[in-house]
């Protein structure tokens, strides 16, 4: 499928979408899918967990009520950040998790209730499909060059082009 | 695709396709139960509902219908929860360290580890929310404003920080573990004729639709959840560990407690997902995908952090007597000789002596020795979280505190109870739920799967005579 998609973008065809069981290694730079960035939001999310805490802890054991526990004053932020670290990091993960997760599900409208996004149910089986939106000039092209790659089923919806195999 | 070695074994037997693989995991959700399942299902909900009558006697009556005493207020309330949490630490590490370290053997189990992480800190969660005394009142571990003042929980203290790691323990796994599900969930729902489930499952996958962005993401958010949830297991068991090592009591103030924690967690973990995959592979024929190979593997792990663990117990005595303190010394000589010996060397046994077994191939490569070695190796767990605690506490500084420490029926109904309610979860997932990653399976078919390696190999045999 991997050639197929490659002929496709030398005859200058955009490919709109490939559905597959699977995810496949390589494909996103032939297609034309950029990198994702929700790396960088997860890094974003766990900054923003470790300055709650830290304003949290701050706030309820420095500012709000200081107290010395066991000859541990904690009348400075300072004086008693080690036994701070854990809940901070444990509040680092909690928002980097869960804000990743929710971002990831938004941006792709995974939500419950939504409609299924993959237009031919096989392809969370074992079918791979190569998803098209052509004019009828491209669409006999793209036919010849998905049958050429060894397509299973070309099929013409309108102007839209699909292929599996 | 990614090429693999050839002489490595395969992770999947036989000549299967993508099909195939579909068709054998969807087997349990579209097919019917057989006995087996409804005898065990019967046995578990009723151990559960047992449980459930102990629980509600204890918040009706009071904590006081537990063996916890004066002396020894830590017992079996803590013992379970610190063994179950435990458990619970397998399958993060099969999920997210082993996918950080690119290990494929993690994808037939991966599911399943993650589900039993789940039931497990479910479990672990009714001990602690129970051994408050006035679990009505457990609110209060949260920093809530509330009408008594500035009153704020104590941010220095361990067992607040266990609050904070196991809640975000339980949340993150279970956020990893249903992201994960949404592509099978997909599968699922494409395959189903009937409307209802078709509905069900529908709305459970959420429009997956297998896009090639969706899967970039998928991957994306797969790697950095893995990437924190392997600092964040390491934690939740290093906490657990405070919860003692921060004490003053001898036997606990020690600072070789996280790591021993940790190592320990992983190794009553793997026992327990053995235990549970080698009934799971029998009972719905998954021979072809949680191989041989796979349980050799979870075996290997056992002996490496079985014998961390060994090292630990013999490091704490080494310490006890090196280190001159008569209190730290009497604490080990009482462990071993005192009132509870009995428990101390049933721990030694189970957890240093037992997997050692699995050196030998042939041991470690049997389904028979490695289901007996698995529960004997949980059995062994339990003890040393029982070791730990009770012995310890019934002989403390103050010999007018000196108690023994007796559990009552309603500590012995609660603890099988959450036995039955990890079964009963477990049983049910089984059905409704694909119990292998299938999506992750198929990506590594053709790289590991057997006939296509031995294609893989006729053909570069072929060229080279050529």
């Amino acid at each position: 499928m991997l050639e197929g998609c490659k002929k496709l973008r030398a005859q200058g065809i955009r490919i709109k979408d490939v559905f597959t069981p699977f995810p496949i290694h390589g494909i996103d730079p032939i297609i034309g899918v950029p990198r994702t960035r929700l790396a960088i939001c997860a890094f974003l999310y766990g900054l923003t967990g470790t300055a709650l805490a830290t304003w949290m802890m701050w706030y309820m054991m420095v500012t709000d009520w200081p107290t010395d526990i066991g000859g541990k004053p904690s009348f400075e932020y300072f004086m008693a950040v080690p036994a701070f670290i854990p809940i901070t990091f444990e509040s680092a993960v909690f928002c980097a998790a869960h804000g990743l997760a929710l971002t990831y599900l938004l941006r792709c409208w995974l939500v419950p209730g939504a409609k299924a996004k993959n237009p031919d149910p096989r392809t969370t089986d074992d079918k791979f499909m190569i998803y098209l939106e052509l004019n009828d000039e491209q669409s006999v092209k793209a036919g010849e060059i998905l049958t050429a790659t060894g397509a299973s089923e070309v099929n013409h919806k309108g102007t839209i082009t699909e292929k599996e195999h | 695709m990614h090429a693999e070695s050839r002489i490595r074994e395969p992770l999947i037997i036989g000549d299967k396709s993508y099909r195939q693989i579909t068709d054998d995991i969807i087997r349990p959700i579209e097919g019917k139960a057989n006995k087996y399942w409804y005898m065990l299902f019967t046995v578990s909900v009723l151990t559960f509902m047992w449980g459930i009558g102990c629980l509600a006697y204890t918040i009706g009556v009071g904590i006081g219908v537990w063996g916890s005493n004066n002396g020894v207020d830590w017992a079996w309330d803590i013992t379970n929860f610190v063994w179950w949490i435990g458990i619970g630490h397998a399958g993060t590490l099969i999920s997210a360290v082993l996918l950080l370290f690119r290990q494929k053997w993690r994808m037939a189990i991966n599911r399943s580890a993650e589900a039993m992480t789940i039931f497990a800190v479910m479990c672990a969660a009714i001990f602690v929310l129970l051994h408050t005394g006035r679990p009505w009142l457990d609110y209060m571990l949260f920093p809530l404003p509330n009408q008594f003042g500035s009153l704020w929980p104590n941010f220095n203290s361990p067992l607040l920080w266990d609050v904070f790691a196991v809640s975000t323990y339980f949340t993150v796994s279970c956020v990893f573990w249903y992201i994960g599900l949404i592509p099978d969930f997909g599968m699922v729902r494409d395959r189903a004729i009937k409307p209802l489930s078709k509905k069900i499952y529908g709305l459970l996958s959420f429009g997956w639709g297998g896009g090639a962005r969706h899967w970039s993401r998928f991957e994306e958010v797969s790697l950095v959840l893995a990437g924190l949830s392997t600092p964040l297991v390491f934690s939740v068991h290093s906490i657990v560990s405070f919860d003692f090592a921060t004490s003053v009591v001898p036997g606990w103030h020690t600072t070789i407690f996280p790591p021993y924690f940790v190592s320990g967690a992983v190794f009553s973990g793997f026992a327990m997902v053995l235990t549970l995959m080698l009934i799971v592979r029998k009972v719905y024929s998954l021979e072809a995908y949680v191989t041989i190979k796979h349980i050799e593997y979870m075996n290997i792990v056992i002996i490496v952090t079985g014998s961390i663990v060994g090292v630990a117990y013999l490091t704490e005595l080494f310490v006890a007597w090196y280190s001159g303190v008569e209190f730290e010394q009497y604490a080990f000589l009482n462990r071993a000789t005192g009132p509870y010996w009995w428990a101390y060397w049933a721990m030694m046994t189970c957890n240093v002596i037992s997997p050692q077994l699995f050196w030998f191939k042939k041991i470690r490569t049997s389904l028979v020795a490695t289901f007996m070695l698995s529960i004997v190796v949980n059995i062994g767990m339990w003890f040393e979280r029982f070791v730990i605690i009770v012995p310890t506490l019934c002989r403390t500084f103050v010999p007018g505190t000196w108690n023994m420490y007796h559990p009552t029926f309603v500590d012995i109904g609660i603890f099988v109870g959450t036995i039955g309610m990890f079964f009963t979860f477990f049983l049910l997932y089984a059905r409704t739920f694909p119990v292998i990653a299938q999506a992750e399976l198929k990506s590594i078919l053709k790289a590991s799967g057997e006939a296509q390696k031995k294609l893989a190999a006729t053909q570069a045999h072929d060229s080279h005579a050529h």
